[in-house]
């Protein structure tokens, strides 16, 4: 009932989830939220305002009245002992929302304070409360209230308490994982410099994380503590001296052959409630993922603002001496792509647009723009690989004389490993932490080149080694997460490159990499595209590394290519704004500050002086 | 590995050994004065008195405990107040029938969950929001009135199935087979609820990792991908909530039993409430933390099957 | 003596050591920094660069307090610090602040920006309504519309959370920040700018920065001195133009050698350059190898 997956997560999107206020607004403006909370609304009014509602007292017994089918006196028919059935539900609603409440209460105090002493300040509690939450855990809440009411006799007050302490784990856990993971966050690292004590800081930085899933989780728990009692009484072992929805469905179960409609009024009852509660936790919980999501919207946004940019004309330079000495036949002719996202109210936002390049073989083309500017997105159309919604729109990817852009999926598997290969960025994420190194090189090896194991062996150990990797076997039998960064950088190398690719796209190839891994890894991509003679795409935002490894560059902006032409064009003759903006930014060549001069105020004039060119350039330009 | 199994099974007998001393301590310090729940109002302080020395009562709680965990060791945890009948042999003649109910429940959901979660995440679009919808139904309502309703519409109405009453399996299958369908379905439909929203969660997120497209760019296909990767990756938290679903059914066992007028652990339990049989109900207690001690061993050891880290950790 | 070196010395860490206790029976703690020293004086920038977990952001957490001293002192006006209490820590937070090196995690997604700029103010007991003004001034600052108060933080881009982030760090009017790799997240275009307000509040307030960073060319570009950190200990620190232009440890010439220059012939030369000193060191090694 309480997984601790799923807590987390929760935890996770209410940290990054707007205040409560909008919140508990956008809850309204839900059409499922609404209605969950107005049917509920409508169960609570109901039982309060019970008297109103009815004139028969829950409690008296008629004999003349048993088993009364629906009339007049009886709206809802009366019972096996001739009492009111809507009167028994009226005021049955109360006991049993007010038990429930109870060990909702009971469960939120326990969990809430323990999972913040826990989550905040560890240590021994940490472990102790830990090691309850598991014992508690471990019976199935039933049978404990089973036990507890062999010797305490039917009460449900008490049984309700009790259920409190048992379902407490649920609030604990859930507290203790926001708690964590907002105590590592750097805002609250910042608010502890900022000179606030320890209680502020739960109260202005943790609470406010914790209370909205502590909401959704009290719903989930209410729903289930109406269930666990109305269980309890079903079976006979609840108090029959107080009316509750219970009692009327063990009443109903008994003359269930006579008068069926009796089972069936506690049981809507009961139903309306937990659906209800559970979907307004649904909802809310919806409505916090949606609000966490939000960043990578933004991004789109940004996207599709590009696509709104006027058509302008590519910079492009002429071949030069260096460039003219590649020969090698043309493999990608990328002519007009546009890449866009299905979005859900029908249109298609553009991500990338009007991009045309070309690589030949023995070439590195150099994709260069900040984020956002397209670079990646273009990388994946080529490969047809992008996330889910996104498809090439319009112009076509031209290899070997093949449009990728109408090719089958099935087509595009053969092409994917042994024609076009890809390196990613992030080399810890893009292993399976599950399978060895060696499986992950195998298994492609022995689908696309149809190697048996042996030989995909055979050749992955050599590959290993070609890499650069010092122990191949140990690496081959090691799972991911055994390895380095830079390790698993060229282990991702090794598979890219293992089917023999004849032209290689990669992503950002060093980004997550030290200086000196980047230059090693640097090297090692220029040996190997000399050595196979494959084409290169590079997508970066290094201009270090365009200088170390491209032979020719698109700068991108918004989705477009704003200027193209040979590397050392586009270095030394920029021609667009927003290259040379780009360029102007680089520090590289700038003059070291030199030392603090005796009198601080002396700085100002030739600090003003030493301000790199990028000063004269204002920031909403460069967006 | 090895130690792996050694750490779970003490972690495992000190959790059994925990439990047991509290819950002994709890009934029978709470129980009051046994001797006169046993015999009734009626009874004279006398004979009170006799009783509660025949059963030990007399002694300092730490000598009774002490010595009950002795028995318990060797096997006996002594007789039923009210029928004289030996609790293990109590416990062990219904054992079976709960647990083929409650293993068959949990088979069901992991089998109709994974289907259903991992069509759920592949296919997204309608699939996903019936299943969601599905799902969030299943969980909410509670299970026993699922059982009512089934019940009512299968038994009474359609007459397909006995509303009641249970057949050894070693004496039919079919029988067997026709007695446990209806409260089978009615535990697993909560737990296929939840355990498909996990793994329809944890596809989905398995899925945008990037190690997916890195395996698709070499050739990989999608499919291949799904069922090789992303279901064991996707494998843990969906075992985890299964675990915990396995303790929540052999809790709903108990209703379930009830409705259907199934003679397994559930009835005893029952029974044995409404009357304060302590040394039944304390019996009932250890056999359900072993059972969830020994499924929970099981898990663990698939966990560690299905992720290295945990193996290696 | 002392008198003059109490106020030429801002911050004079000694001989620090951080130990990180490792989960496990008898386990060896892991030593993040093992015997670092170096001083940052008034209005001073001390550039810190290394590798990933060579230490340097240990080195800057140390100094606000968040890391575990295990031996040495940071002497703050001359005092240690670094067995200070909670308590005794708080007073601190007007002199010495943070800017971290993630501007999204680093402010509170749920407040407001007038919330995360007022709170240092209001726990000092400043009344909201200087407070709000002070917010104000705040955001002029660091050149942001006074307008922004009342927005949340993913209302902004990754470089104007930043500038939010250090208008924090300046509220209280400190001697000294601590910059946590505060452009590493950020565009190229974006970082040029953020770093130009770096410079521009030193020069207006005279505030001391130690400034984490891994690339040598941000470190360069405002660092009036440098440290270059490998392992856990400092292996070169002087003068900024000094260490970037001609390093002299075996460590600090293969940094350099390594970070690729932005220009095809320029990196040319330098991949050249970098193949030679690799090789050079390397017979070093092996002939070192040899004698012992």
């Amino acid at each position: 009932m309480i997984d601790s997956q799923a807590t987390e997560s929760l935890a996770e999107a209410s940290q990054r989830s707007a205040s409560h206020a909008s919140l508990s607004k956008r809850m309204l403006t839900n059409p499922t939220g609404l209605v969950a909370i107005v049917l509920l609304a409508l169960v609570v009014l109901s039982a309060v305002f019970a008297p109103l509602l009815t004139s028969h007292d829950p409690n008296t017994a008629s004999l003349h009245d048993v088993l009364d089918p629906i009339s007049g006196a009886h709206p809802l028919g009366a019972d096996s002992s001739g009492r009111d059935e809507l009167a028994r539900l009226l005021f049955g609603s109360r006991f049993s929302l007010a038990g429930a409440a109870l060990a909702l209460a009971i469960s939120a105090v326990i969990g809430v304070t323990g999972g913040l002493i826990a989550g905040y300040y560890g240590k021994w509690f940490d472990s102790l409360s830990q090691w309850l939450t598991g014992l508690l855990m471990a019976l199935p809440g039933i049978v404990v209230l089973l036990a507890a009411s062999s010797v305490l006799g039917p009460s449900m007050w008490m049984s309700m308490a009790i259920f409190g302490v048992i379902m407490s784990p649920a609030f604990f856990r859930l507290v203790y994982a926001s708690v964590t993971a907002v105590r590592s966050e750097l805002y609250v690292d910042a608010a502890r410099v900022s000179g606030l004590g320890d209680s502020r800081i739960i109260a202005r930085h943790i609470l406010t994380v914790v209370r909205a899933p502590a909401i959704i989780q009290g719903a989930m728990v209410m729903g289930i503590a109406i269930a666990i009692q109305a269980g309890l009484e079903f079976l006979g072992l609840g108090d029959m001296t107080i009316p509750t929805w219970g009692s009327m469905l063990n009443d109903g179960f008994v003359s269930m052959y006579r008068a069926p409609l009796l089972l069936l009024w506690p049981s809507a009852m009961i139903g309306i409630t937990c659906v209800c509660l559970t979907l307004f936790a649904n909802a809310m919980r919806d409505e916090l993922e949606r609000s966490s999501t939000k960043p990578s919207r933004r991004r789109r946004r940004a996207a599709s603002r590009a696509a709104a940019f006027e058509h302008e004309p590519v910079e492009r330079h002429d071949d030069d001496e260096r460039s003219r000495e590649i020969t090698g036949e043309e493999l990608l002719r990328v002519t007009d792509l546009a890449v866009g996202y299905d979005k859900p109210d029908g249109s298609v936002s553009t991500v990338v647009s009007d991009v045309s390049l070309t690589v030949q073989r023995g070439e590195v083309h150099g994709l260069v723009g900040e984020s956002g500017s397209g670079k990646t997105q273009t990388a994946w159309s080529i490969l047809r690989l992008l996330p889910d919604g996104g498809r090439v729109t319009n112009g076509s990817i031209v290899f070997e004389g093949e449009d990728l852009a109408g090719v089958s999926e099935k087509a595009m598997q053969r092409i994917r490993g042994k024609k076009i290969a890809y390196i990613p960025q992030e080399p810890m994420s893009n292993l399976d932490a599950s399978f060895t190194i060696g499986s992950q090189l195998v298994e492609p090896m022995r689908v696309s080149l149809g190697l048996s194991k042996k030989e995909a062996t055979e050749r992955a150990l050599a590959l290993l080694a070609r890499v650069g990797i010092p122990e191949p076997k140990r690496t081959f039998a090691a799972y991911p997460h055994e390895v380095s960064g830079g390790m698993a950088q060229r282990v991702l190398i090794a598979g890219a490159v293992s089917c023999d690719p004849d032209l290689l796209i990669a992503d950002e190839p060093t980004t997550a990499l030290d200086v000196t891994v980047q230059a090693e890894v640097l090297d090692l991509l220029r040996g190997l595209q000399a050595e196979m003679n494959m084409g290169m795409i590079l997508v970066t935002h290094n201009f270090g590394v365009v200088a170390d490894i491209c032979d020719r560059v698109s700068v991108m902006r918004n989705g477009r290519i704003v200027e193209t032409g040979p590397v050392r064009a586009i270095f030394r003759q920029p021609r667009h704004e927003y290259t040379k903006a780009l360029l102007g930014a680089i520090l590289d060549e700038g003059p070291a500050r030199g030392p603090l001069a005796s009198g601080v105020t002396s700085q100002t004039t030739d600090a003003a002086a030493a301000s790199p060119a990028a000063g004269n350039v204002s920031e909403g330009a460069l967006k | 590995m090895i130690k792996f199994i050694v750490r779970r099974l003490i972690s495992g007998a000190v959790l059994l050994f925990l439990i047991s001393t509290i819950s002994y301590v709890l009934l029978y310090l709470g129980g009051g004065d046994i001797a006169r729940r046993i015999l009734g109002q009626t009874a004279t302080a006398q004979t009170v008195a006799d009783k509660a020395h025949v059963l030990g009562l007399d002694r300092p709680l730490f000598v009774q405990y002490s010595d009950w965990l002795s028995h318990a060791l060797s096997g006996n945890l002594g007789e039923s107040w009210f029928t004289g009948q030996p609790v293990t042999i109590a416990i062990t003649s219904r054992v079976a029938v709960t647990l083929s109910l409650v293993l068959g429940a949990t088979l069901l959901t992991a089998v109709i969950s994974i289907a259903l979660g991992v069509w759920a995440a592949v296919r997204r679009g309608w699939v996903d929001r019936v299943v969601q919808f599905i799902s969030v139904l299943g969980f909410a309502v509670p299970g026993f009135l699922i059982a009512l309703g089934l019940v009512i519409v299968f038994a009474l109405n359609l007459r397909w199935f006995k509303p009641t009453g249970y057949v050894n399996l070693t004496d039919s299958f079919p029988g067997w087979l026709a007695t446990v369908t209806l409260p089978v379905i009615a535990l697993a439909v909560g737990g296929i609820a939840g355990v498909a929203q996990q793994v329809r969660g944890s596809v989905i997120d398995a899925l945008r990792q990037d190690y997916v497209r890195t395996l698709r760019s070499r050739g990989l296909s999608q499919n291949r991908v799904v069922f090789k990767h992303v279901l064991r990756n996707a494998g843990g938290p969906a075992l985890a909530v299964l675990s915990l679903q396995f303790v929540g059914l052999l809790g709903g066992a108990v209703i379930v039993e009830q409705i259907f007028a199934i003679p397994g652990l559930g009835q005893v339990a029952v029974t044995a409430t409404s009357q304060g049989d302590i040394p039944l109900v304390m019996g009932l207690v250890l056999a359900t933390a072993i059972i969830v001690v020994i499924v929970n061993l099981v898990i663990d050891l698939l966990q560690g099957w299905l992720n290295p880290k945990v193996r290696l950790s | 003596m002392t008198e003059s070196s109490l106020t030429e010395t801002l911050l004079d860490v000694q001989n620090v050591t951080v130990e990180y206790p490792v989960k496990g029976f008898r386990a060896q703690p892991f030593r993040a920094l093992k015997g670092v020293s170096l001083d940052i004086r008034p209005g001073e920038t001390v550039g810190l660069v290394g590798e990933s977990g060579s230490g340097k952001t240990t080195l800057g957490r140390a100094v606000l307090g968040l890391a575990p001293v295990t031996g040495g002192s940071i002497l703050y006006k001359g005092r240690d610090i670094a067995h200070d209490s909670r308590r005794a820590r708080r007073r601190l937070s007007s002199e010495i602040q943070v800017v971290f090196q993630d501007p999204y995690t680093s402010l509170n997604p749920s407040l407001t920006i007038e919330d995360i700029l007022a709170e240092p103010l209001t726990v000092r007991r400043m009344s909201r309504r200087d407070a709000n003004r002070r917010v104000r001034d705040l955001l002029d600052q660091v050149g942001m519309p006074s307008s922004s108060g009342d927005r949340l933080p993913r209302e902004f881009s990754g470089g104007q959370r930043q500038r939010i982030a250090i208008a924090r760090a300046l509220a209280l009017d400190p001697r000294l920040i601590v910059c946590d790799e505060p452009v590493s997240a950020l565009d190229l275009s974006t970082q040029a700018h953020v770093l130009e307000l770096f410079r521009d509040i030193q020069e207006n307030t005279g505030v001391a920065y130690l400034f984490v960073s891994h690339d040598l060319a941000v470190v360069r570009h405002l660092s009036h001195r440098v440290a270059v950190m490998y392992h856990g200990e400092i292996v070169e620190w002087g003068d900024g133009e000094q260490v970037t232009a001609h390093p002299e440890h075996p460590y600090t010439q293969r940094l350099f050698l390594a970070a690729p220059v932005a220009d095809p012939d320029a990196q040319e030369q330098r991949r050249a350059d970098r193949e030679r000193l690799l090789a050079a060191q390397q017979e070093q090694r092996v002939q070192s190898g040899a004698v012992a």
